[in-house]
């Protein structure tokens, strides 16, 4: 927060101010103190806020005009698609907005995971981001089964289905989620429900994740405290603001290359078959964002084992802060740390194309050696590497490294430039 | 920035191989150009004048494209027959409409506003009439295929004679191109089963290219005006980025930090 105590100027200001400090909050958004070193990876939190207005605003209209019915849930994208005007371009920006969302969000968390922004203070912000991240997940496969095409009807099955593993209850869970004996219309309808729903409560939860950001203040790429405010730092506006203008115009050109060059490459062309019970698609895959964790899911085979290595998979993230036990922040003087980050990367990476091939010989093995990885990076590499791993000094402040300080300034100074 | 750069090619790398991983399970499909792939990509007018006609006289037989009114017909970016033209296609057909004062069914000619007719009351009667298998409704067949338009040429072309050894059931056709190789539709084409209107030769070839082209804008009729502003979008952005970056520098060459 400000240290100095902020009064609006007019009269009228300072009587509204008194009795609803909107002001105040305005003037500590635009005077917000941030690190001057942030790069390009820090702008992704600005572009995500803008894929979340992006799809509740699309998402709004679309819902003015699709009927959430089995029987005319596809037919009503049509409609949209043909009669509505630029019905299909608010189609093709929600359809694509999804995965633009994701893969803002994955450059986000693999930011925080390289950076080590996760690390105290900053635990709840980062257990909210993952909590974000699960209903984002939740959200996404809602709104892929609504259009009731081919994916959305056997992609709803399959996921319900998981339900089944849990001991004793689980069938009896699996029907009460269809509203039925199958995935049929109460499903469908529930879907959409959820679907309007979660938004806004990650809406919410965003708002949340900023706030418990104002306190501690940005994590930046050398990873010690700053002193807010101070020479380290900028005001938020308009400093930040441009900035993440900026990255937000470069990110929208790469969406505007898929909604109007592309539209349909990221999806299913089994989508465009309606919904039919009676025939099941030869290959059932999920969104491409899906994917590692439809890896993880198949590479165990046990049903009740994959579908808790597939939940685990999602919340070891969220007790990361304490798993990691190293103190430095920025894999920048984490050297040994820095390899396995890149290792983990492509073994995300990895699981997501598994996720994508069909679950047999090779592509099982693989995708199992990957999985087994990914939990050993977690458990076993990140704590014992916290205490093992022989650190780069730190730096005092982050101008030293650039205006290079004293003699470990300048090994911490040749480090970095070797990052760049 | 070596080893960013080495991971990003690995990344690369990766992908690619998936892509032609995909790509060497399936046959090669036959390849033309396209008038309507590419940034300014726009329909071939007189080949969606013929290919409609290649639909509604052979396809439509057993295909059904319920999603489209004939007055699509003359919209812009379409075929763009005249108002007067597609009213007479409209007309040519009978329309069940209903039920009237006396509670009765009754048929009237197509008017502009009615979907394209069906040739099967509902999927059971089609599915009754072809040996079981469902004639799929054309509305968005071409993207409901993983390869699009070129698998669907293809499969037009695609009829052989069975590679010795292998049984084929009555009414079951072998197609190089179609999943599994059989096929329940019989060749639909032959050099000279239509005559065009617009004395174009009618060879498969030329047939396939045109139907084919219909049926991508049936099921993508904003096409053209999804390029158009594209472009313009695009290229609107281009500009605001060059302007915010130079702001940018300015505005913070008053800090010595680097952006």
């Amino acid at each position: 927060m400000s240290d100095h105590e902020y009064t609006p100027k007019s009269k009228a200001g300072k009587w509204f101010n008194d009795r609803l400090p909107l002001l105040t909050l305005a003037n500590h958004l635009t005077d917000y103190p941030t690190p001057k070193n942030l790069n390009y990876w820090w702008t992704f939190g600005g572009i995500l806020t803008f894929c979340l207005i992006t799809q509740i605003v699309t998402g709004l209209t679309l819902a003015m005009h699709y009927i959430a019915h089995a029987d005319m849930a596809f037919e009503s994208v049509e409609h949209i698609m043909r009669d509505v005007n630029y019905g299909w371009l608010i189609r093709y920006i929600h359809a694509n907005g999804a995965s633009m969302f994701f893969l803002a969000v994955y450059i986000h968390i693999f930011r925080s995971l390289f950076y080590g922004s996760y690390k105290s203070p900053r635990e709840i912000i980062w257990i909210i981001g993952i909590i974000i991240y699960l209903l984002m997940m939740a959200a996404a496969f809602m709104g892929y089964v609504l259009p009731w095409g081919q994916m959305s009807f056997w992609g709803a099955t399959v996921i319900t289905n998981l339900f089944s593993a849990i001991p004793l209850v689980g069938e009896g869970i699996v029907t009460w989620l269809w509203g039925g004996y199958s995935v049929d219309n109460p499903t469908l309808t529930r879907f959409f429900t959820l679907h309007y729903l979660i938004p806004f409560l990650i809406l919410g939860l965003v708002v949340l994740h900023i706030w418990a950001l104002h306190v501690p203040g940005n994590n930046n790429p050398v990873g010690i405290d700053v002193k807010k405010p101070s020479k380290d730092t900028v005001p938020f506006h308009p400093y930040i603001v441009i900035k993440d203008g900026f990255a937000l115009l470069m990110f929208m050109i790469v969406f505007a290359f898929f909604v109007f060059y592309a539209p349909n490459i990221l999806g299913h062309a089994d989508n465009y078959i309606e919904a039919n019970p009676l025939v099941t698609p030869a290959h059932i895959v999920p969104e491409w964002y899906l994917l590692p964790f439809y890896a993880i899911l198949r590479s165990v085979p046990d049903k009740l084992l994959g579908v808790v290595a597939m939940l685990s998979a999602i919340l070891i993230l969220a007790v990361l802060p304490w798993l990691d036990t190293s103190k430095i922040r920025s894999a920048v003087f984490r050297p040994l740390y820095k390899q396995f980050y890149w290792i983990l990367v492509a073994d995300v990476l990895i699981l997501g194309y598994m996720g994508a091939m069909p679950a047999e010989g090779l592509y099982l093995l693989i995708a199992r050696v990957a999985t087994a990885y990914y939990f050993l990076h977690f458990l076993v590499i990140l704590p014992v590497l916290g205490l093992k791993e022989r650190t780069i000094p730190l730096p005092l402040s982050i101008t030293e490294p650039v205006l290079g300080g004293s003699p470990n300034m300048a090994m911490a100074k040749k480090k970095e430039s070797k990052l760049e | 920035m070596k080893k960013i750069f080495k991971l990003f090619s690995i990344i690369i790398l990766l992908s690619l191989n998936s892509y032609s991983a995909i790509s060497a399970e399936k046959v090669e499909y036959l390849k033309t150009d396209w008038s309507f792939k590419g940034l300014f990509g726009k329909f071939d007018r007189a080949s969606l004048q013929r290919g409609y006609q290649v639909y509604t006289e052979v396809c439509a037989a057993c295909h059904s494209m319920k999603y489209l009114s004939y007055r699509n017909l003359s919209e812009k970016g379409g075929p763009e027959f005249s108002v007067a033209q597609a009213k007479a296609i409209a007309a040519s057909f009978e329309v069940t409409d209903g039920p009237n004062s006396d509670g009765e069914m009754f048929t009237r000619p197509g008017k502009l506003s009615d979907k394209f007719v069906m040739p099967y009351e509902n999927v059971k009667a089609a599915e009754a009439a072809n040996g079981g298998a469902y004639p799929p409704d054309m509305s968005v067949l071409v993207k409901a295929r993983g390869g699009g338009v070129d698998y669907i040429y293809s499969l037009l072309q695609g009829y052989e004679e069975a590679p010795s050894g292998m049984t084929l059931d009555d009414g079951v056709h072998y197609n190089k191109y179609m999943y599994g190789n059989k096929i329940k539709m019989s060749a639909p084409l032959s050099d000279g089963i239509i005559e065009y209107s617009d004395g174009t030769n009618a060879s498969v070839e030329q047939m396939s290219k045109d139907v084919t082209t219909f049926l991508m804008w049936a099921a993508e009729p904003s096409l053209e005006a999804r390029h158009q502003m594209g472009f313009k979008a695009i290229v609107y952005l281009i500009i605001l980025t060059i302007l915010v970056y130079f702001s940018m520098k300015r505005i913070w060459s008053r800090v010595e930090s680097e952006v």
